[in-house]
């Protein structure tokens, strides 16, 4: 793989996961803030709407950093990945396009009434304005997803004459049996991930002993909709993507679960050390046959392993495997925390089990890390291909791009990121400190 | 239909021009113009509710680009690769400032971001200019339909006067956006800023008119078959001379419109000028990027069109809801959020 491959890859590995930082806490916060928003409409108590005015401090924060790092992904796909684009474009414009038109637009229009406008327009109109900013999210998840499931099952096209694909029907696309548990899976995740920040910072304040309304309310509702979430992510949508993996990626997925030989009635390994050189796993710890029945619903049914397809077929397995074995190891510590969680709440003493509330505290990241690690299993695990099957990664680069370049400017994006990401933690950390209904504007 | 959705992206890049474009204006002329922590907010909370949906239109362009002309993109793109990341990090600079600013109330840390804000929105300003320049005077495409550009021909005098071109009549367009949604010094000193620069943008406009058909008569290709589009810089024309009249009798609304309508009717006659060619090779010129050798297919084309057209229509829906909610002199009530 040349040099301006890997600089190009490692701009855009490290462009889209400094991004997605934050869409995951957008897509995830701004439907629990209608949630409070509702709830101050119907039952009228000033709470709610401070409860709602902070955590959209929070979110105007986080959005603002994910749309300054989200336009970079844009513009990449035709600075670095020009042959992709001119492929491809007729296709990923459209998705994309959509995405631009339906719910960037709706997002940040609305946004600027969230912001801006609490005393300038009706209490129903600012209530539908953090209804259309989740909307909008929600649809940007949706077309983004739709761009990266045709990427990983393309459907919906023809090859034209001059060698590129071009759309065939809207509908076919839209309609990806890839792309809807994705998606479901996708939100499911950012939902999860805001219920725990919103838990972890209201653990912070119960313990501090500040804003006690506040953070039971935080908590309550953050290992409430947390552990149902958590659940949901593994089942049905967490099983139901790794059915269309098996299905439609069966390299990813022998490579995602470390499995090297083709068996009826495959194991899964809870732990082991893929070795690309020996062709097999090392070390590990093995539940037999799940395998075959969480992919085919039969014990002893075949699953397809590494050694079946050409090495120059195979993702990099040790990424892809650790990268799955992180999400779900995360994913099972999340289910059990929030769980405990539950039980504690029913028994009347989750905002005092002071144990308990240092464990949400130090959840926080989690989910983070989880996500991201889902997103690295299924984009390393599409390796060699760019567009599965139609387009490998190497095809794609930008020919008039020098390695030389790509590095100088993923240098300054990693500088420029590093104090970003520095700043916008510091900040954050300023508003929880504050706590509700501070704002230093408020003083002026 | 690809000459159609040539109308759409020129229609696209005349709405993140005019409606970016004041934010930029404003954020050129922020330190000049607002002298105290009370100006500076008010100038910030003017543009506030509405910069993000606007910088929207920029993606808008790209994405459109992609789609109906993915060729002319993946090349556009590509071969501005240094200058379109510069123009990035100035657009994540400007954002960020915008939003961190007003976290801590402490002179030091405001003070850098206004610095950071202004400074960026300027060079943006500027860089568009150089951009449009370089567009319009053509690009060295090599024999395998690439190029890279290199600085040492892209800070050529007509793409770097094409720039200060830009940024006056952005600084312009943005001193009229705040002496409508301002009053009292703040207004004041947005008026004079404006006076000042109405001279010098009308200057060079008819210098860079006159560069422009010299440098490439074949721009007037389109003017000469078809003399009826001389209508659109008549109308440019026209705009010039309300901003002056409107300048006079301090109707600041109808200057901000008469702005609006000449970088639309600038950028409209440049398109003209330009169809059908995306982006032109200089040397050259046969390889250069036209719609009709950069288009999608047809189909995918009509089917965009059938979302993009109601698309479009609740954008505006949505814009007039916002720009109505915030109508009238900007206040630092407890909802400025800046």
């Amino acid at each position: 793989m040349s040099d301006t491959v890997i600089a190009d890859r490692i701009q855009f590995t490290f462009t889209v996961m400094f991004h997605y930082l934050f869409p995951i806490l957008t897509m995830g916060l701004a439907p629990l803030i209608v949630v409070l928003r509702t709830l101050h409409l119907r039952r009228g108590e000033e709470r709610y709407a401070a409860a709602a005015r902070f955590w959209t401090r929070i979110f105007a924060l986080n959005f603002a950093v994910g749309v300054i790092s989200g336009i970079p992904m844009e513009f990449q796909f035709g600075t670095n990945w020009a042959q992709f684009s001119a492929f491809a474009g007729g296709i990923i414009g459209q998705t994309l396009g959509l995405e631009g038109v339906f719910s960037f637009f709706l997002e940040s229009t609305f946004l600027g009434i969230l912001l801006f406008g609490e005393r300038r327009v009706s209490p129903r109109l600012y209530w539908w304005s953090t209804v259309l900013v989740a909307a909008g999210a929600w649809l940007s998840g949706l077309f983004i997803t739709a761009t990266n499931a045709w990427m990983q099952h393309p459907v919906g096209y023809r090859l034209a004459a001059d060698g590129t694909v071009q759309m065939a029907s809207l509908a076919a696309l839209l309609g990806n049996p890839f792309l809807w548990w994705q998606y479901l899976h996708v939100m499911n995740g950012a939902v999860l991930s805001a219920a725990v920040v919103m838990a972890s910072l209201g653990a912070y304040y119960l313990l501090a002993g500040r804003h006690i309304e506040f953070g039971r309310l935080s908590v309550a509702l953050g290992v409430g909709v947390g552990a149902f979430f958590a659940l949901t992510q593994l089942f049905p949508t967490g099983d139901m993507n790794s059915h269309n993996v098996t299905t439609y990626q069966p390299v990813k997925l022998a490579a995602m679960e470390g499995l090297f030989q083709t068996r009826y009635g495959a194991p899964i390994a809870i732990i082991g050390m893929p070795s690309t050189t020996e062709h097999r796993l090392l070390d590990p710890v093995l539940v037999p046959d799940a395998l075959s029945y969480l992919a085919y619903g039969n014990f002893r049914a075949e699953v397809k392993g590494l050694n079946d397809y050409p090495e120059a077929e195979w993702p990099l397995v040790q990424l892809t495997y650790y990268a799955y074995h992180i999400m779900v190891g995360l994913g099972t510590v999340l289910i059990a925390a929030l769980l405990l969680g539950v039980f504690l709440w029913w028994r009347g003493v989750l905002f005092t089990s002071r144990w308990f509330l240092w464990v949400l505290l130090v959840l926080l990241p989690f989910p983070y890390i989880a996500n991201e690690a889902g997103w690295v299993v299924t984009e390393v695990g599409r390796q060699p291909w760019l567009v599965y099957g139609l387009l490998r990664t190497v095809a794609g680069v930008s020919p008039t791009v020098e390695a030389g370049e790509t590095i100088f400017t993923v240098l300054g994006f990693a500088g420029m990121y590093v104090l970003l990401g520095v700043l916008a933690v510091f900040l954050a950390i300023m508003i929880v400190l504050r706590g509700p209904d501070e704002h230093p504007a408020a003083a002026h | 239909m690809a000459t159609f959705w040539f109308v759409i992206l020129s229609v696209m890049i005349v709405a993140y021009a005019v409606l970016d474009g004041f934010d930029l204006g404003v954020g050129a002329i922020h330190l000049a113009v607002a002298r105290n922590d009370t100006e500076r907010r008010t100038a910030l909370n003017a543009i506030g509710p509405v910069w993000d949906a606007n910088e929207v239109w920029l993606l808008g362009v790209g994405v459109g680009a992609l789609l109906a002309f993915p060729r002319a993109f993946a090349v556009g793109f590509s071969g501005f690769y240094l200058p379109l990341m510069i123009v990035l990090w100035l657009l994540m600079g400007r954002g960020i400032a915008l939003e961190f600013r007003h976290h801590i109330v402490d002179p030091m840390w405001q003070g850098a971001w206004d610095v950071v804000f202004s400074v960026s929105s300027l060079l943006l300003a500027l860089l568009y200019g150089v951009a449009v320049g370089n567009i319009v005077t053509g690009v060295p495409i090599d024999e395998h339909g690439w190029f890279q550009g290199l600085f040492a021909w892209m800070l050529n005098p007509y793409a770097l006067l094409m720039g200060l071109f830009s940024l006056a009549l952005l600084v312009l367009h943005g001193a009229h956006y705040l002496s409508v949604k301002t009053d009292g010094a703040l207004q004041e000193r947005a008026y004079r800023v404006a006076g000042q620069f109405l001279g010098l943008v009308t200057a060079l406009a008819v210098v860079l008119t006159l560069a422009t058909f010299g440098l490439r008569p074949e721009l007037l290709a389109n003017y000469r078959s078809q003399p009826v589009w001389l209508i659109v810089p008549l109308l440019a024309a026209w705009c010039v001379v309300a901003m002056f009249r409107a300048h006079t009798r301090h109707r600041h609304d109808t200057a901000f419109l008469a702005s609006a309508g000449l970088i639309a009717s600038l950028l409209v006659a440049t398109a003209i000028g330009a169809y059908p060619y995306l982006l032109r090779s200089h040397p050259f010129p046969e390889r250069s990027l036209t719609i009709a050798n950069s288009a999608a297919s047809l189909g995918g084309l009509v089917t965009a069109t059938y979302w993009l057209v109601p698309g479009v229509i609740l954008i505006l829906v949505y814009q007039i809801v916002v720009y109505r909610a915030f109508a009238g002199k900007t206040s630092l009530d407890t909802s400025a959020h800046y």
